[in-house]
């Protein structure tokens, strides 16, 4: 048995879970309709309803949708566990039947001592109550009983930084004290096995280095077993021991945390959410378009991985309809917060005048790029005479790593925000 | 949290028809928690706060006194009981069974947001408002007390009895609550129907007229019959305790505990078989 291994904290046998879609959901949500088609046919519809209820393992058909299935792993105790793959891969699914929100269609879980997941921080606040009301509340939905909140209350209190407004009920906050509040309350909670949802996806960059703060204090704690879904590659290869990642709900790659990363960033262009590479989604006139995107290093050289600090091209094939005199090619560069950084506009930047024939590429050229490690995507827009012939969001992404910006042989460190400008300091 | 002997299991293959007791006590206190959330925020941003919960039931003991009492003439069937005091007896645990029932229907539908995100015992949900709407309840017994005060009308000496049928009526509610609770969250058309069923219950109830009246109307057989809803075993037994010179209606009493046992007992059992698909259908 499970429990008589002192190693393991979580074991995953042959999990799957199945929804019935299309369908069923009709049947779901109006009551009206079944009675009307049971009316019909009942005998059919008896059946159908059945089998909604009972989706087994041997579930088939249009209608089945597996959103995860044959998953098999393990975590040892003490082990963080980052677990990556893009948006539909079942990573949601997966924590939320790890989490017991859910029920699983076939397989097991086993879980060895007291599980608290973040899916979402201040889950059950309610607005009306003051902030220590709404401590004790979220807190017991949580998981933890009185005795432990009140041992834990001053700490979480100091923790959040709003003594002030303690006694204020919580719809006076400004969102941001909210989630503070709401994380003091989460990173109180000093569970067995934690289980994180893209938490560190909310709130500003200082609250993100608390939360991955925290996070290291907790897994660096004896014992303590974490399971972290996240979009953040750099995040996942600071904080996690090994990795696994998901592709149409099944683990496609598992191994330690910089191998999967490296190997989802290697296959970026079939794997990676943010790149979407079908151009054919494009708003515009579509006289003037994008038919395809590169990264090249200074030797021209195609590249999967961009270092930082190191000359950067971006290759942008198009086909224009008509010769183009001094079209607008705008790109703006993202965060994995969805924040625009800067933004490459040829209007200003291009020295002449532009002109483009039929099909060809255009290279912007960033020197030194001024990113720091971690996860970028881009939008493009192009224009000609006013009118908008192309624009896409989100249409490529790519990966930063760590580089020597400055050139002084010190790579740059996490001390660091936002992005990197060209600096010097003089003593006098 | 240092129990690493908690080990938690979760296997497609097991089908439990049973709650986890341990579990239910473990969360104890965040069930006190929102018990203590929906009476805080009950009467928050309200001038007269808890007054309504006087206010409210003071209305209608008029309203039922001049329209069922006056214009109607429906007797109490009991010398010397006043039929103001009469309605409002049953006023009373009629609006604390109405509150907890539609309360507790929608207490899923409302709370999806959060028990899609954290697992805990679901039958919390639904079970809040049993107790929430429980201090309703005594501060309205003021009013019974005011009333009983206005028409000089000592209670009889039986009025302990009370408690026996307060039971009846808090299971009912919250075994209609948990039943409905969980079949609104998939069919929401049931919103609806207990919106609709709401005052049709409390025709069918014996709150304007006294129970006795289907016995005289109906036949006995039919009386015991309509004890199966059990409001009626609930509203009558509650007014029978207070009344002097009343015989406890135990018949009524007995088959509507039955009744209201069975309602919860099978509304906690369904609960159980269709909570696994709530976060999935909510």
């Amino acid at each position: 048995m499970l429990h008589n291994d002192n190693n393991i904290a979580v074991k995953v046998t042959d999990l799957g879970k199945a929804y019935r879609i299309g369908v069923v959901e009709e049947k779901e949500e109006n009551l009206s309709a079944v009675i009307l088609k049971a009316i019909l046919s009942p005998v059919k519809n008896f059946r159908k309803i059945k089998s909604l209820k009972n989706i087994s393992s041997e579930a088939t058909g249009k209608d089945v949708f597996w959103a995860n299935r044959n998953i098999s792993f393990e975590v040892k105790k003490g082990e963080v566990l980052g677990i990556i793959g893009k948006n539909g891969a079942g990573k949601s699914t997966l924590l939320k039947m790890l989490s017991r929100i859910t029920e699983p269609t076939e397989g097991r879980i086993e879980l060895v001592g007291r599980v608290a997941s973040l899916l979402e921080v201040g889950t059950g606040f309610n607005p009306e109550l003051t902030g220590r009301e709404n401590i004790f509340l979220n807190g017991t939905i949580l998981g933890l009983t009185k005795k432990e909140i009140e041992e834990r209350y001053e700490s979480i209190v100091e923790f959040s930084g709003i003594e002030k407004f303690i006694e204020t009920p919580v719809k006076r906050y400004s969102s941001g004290m909210k989630v503070r509040l709401a994380f003091a309350v989460a990173a109180h909670l000093d569970p067995e096995i934690l289980i994180i949802d893209e938490v560190l996806a909310v709130g500003d960059a200082e609250f993100q280095k608390k939360c991955l703060g925290k996070m290291q204090d907790v897994a660096g704690k004896e014992g303590r077993t974490v399971l972290f879904v996240s979009h953040d590659m750099a995040a996942v290869k600071n904080l996690c021991n090994r990795a696994i990642l998901l592709q149409h709900g099944s683990i496609v790659f598992e191994g330690s945390a910089n191998d999967v990363v490296n190997y989802y960033l290697q296959n970026a262009a079939s794997i990676t959410s943010q790149s979407n590479l079908d151009f054919s989604q494009a708003k515009g006139n579509k006289n003037f378009v994008v038919t395809d995107i590169e990264m090249l290093d200074e030797n021209n050289n195609n590249i999967q991985i961009a270092e930082s600090g190191r000359d950067f091209q971006l290759k942008i094939s198009y086909e224009t309809k008509e010769v183009a005199i001094n079209p607008v090619v705008i790109i703006l560069v993202k965060n994995n917060l969805e924040q625009v950084l800067f933004t490459c506009l040829s209007r200003n930047s291009y020295n002449g005048t532009m002109q483009l024939n039929s099909q060809g590429s255009i290279i912007c050229n960033i020197p030194k790029l001024p990113l720091l490690s971690g996860l970028y995507t881009l939008d493009i827009v192009l224009k000609y005479d006013q009118e908008v012939t192309f624009s896409l969001e989100n249409i490529f992404s790519f990966e930063v790593e760590k580089g020597d910006f400055f050139g002084t042989g010190k790579i740059n460190d996490d001390m660091m925000n936002g992005m990197i400008i060209n600096h010097n300091w003089v003593i006098q | 949290m240092s129990d690493s002997r908690i080990v938690t299991v979760v296997d497609a293959k097991n089908k439990t028809f049973f709650f986890n007791f341990k579990e239910l006590i473990r969360y104890k206190d965040l069930f006190y928690y929102m018990v203590l959330r929906d009476v805080t925020v009950m009467y928050k941003q309200t001038v007269l706060g808890f007054l309504w919960a006087i206010l409210n039931p003071f209305f209608q003991v008029v309203v039922f006194s001049v329209v069922f009492g006056t214009i109607a003439g429906i007797k109490t069937g009991i010398a010397g009981l006043p039929y103001p005091v009469f309605s409002c007896l049953a006023i009373i645990p009629w609006n604390y069974f109405s509150s907890t029932f539609s309360a507790s229907s929608n207490s899923l539908v409302n709370t999806a947001g959060v028990f899609t995100k954290v697992y805990f015992p679901r039958l919390i949900i639904p079970m809040v408002p049993i107790f929430s709407k429980l201090v309703d309840f005594f501060i309205s017994l003021i009013i019974l007390v005011l009333v009983m005060g206005y028409y000089q009308y000592t209670p009889g000496s039986n009025w302990y009895l009370f408690l026996l049928p307060l039971l009846i009526i808090i299971l009912s509610s919250a075994g209609l609550g948990i039943w409905l609770s969980s079949l609104v969250l998939q069919y929401r058309d049931f919103r609806f129907a207990v919106n609709f069923l709401l005052p049709l219950l409390l025709y069918a109830a014996p709150v304007a007229f006294p129970a006795l009246k289907v016995k005289e109307k109906l036949g006995n057989t039919v009386y015991e019959l309509y004890a199966l809803y059990p409001m009626v075993g609930g509203i009558e037994g509650f007014r029978s305790s207070f009344v002097q010179n009343a015989d406890f209606p135990w018949t009524l009493v007995l088959i509507s505990g039955a009744s209201a046992l069975f309602i919860f007992i099978s509304g906690a059992f369904y609960f159980k078989k269709m909570e696994k698909h709530f976060a999935d259908v909510a």
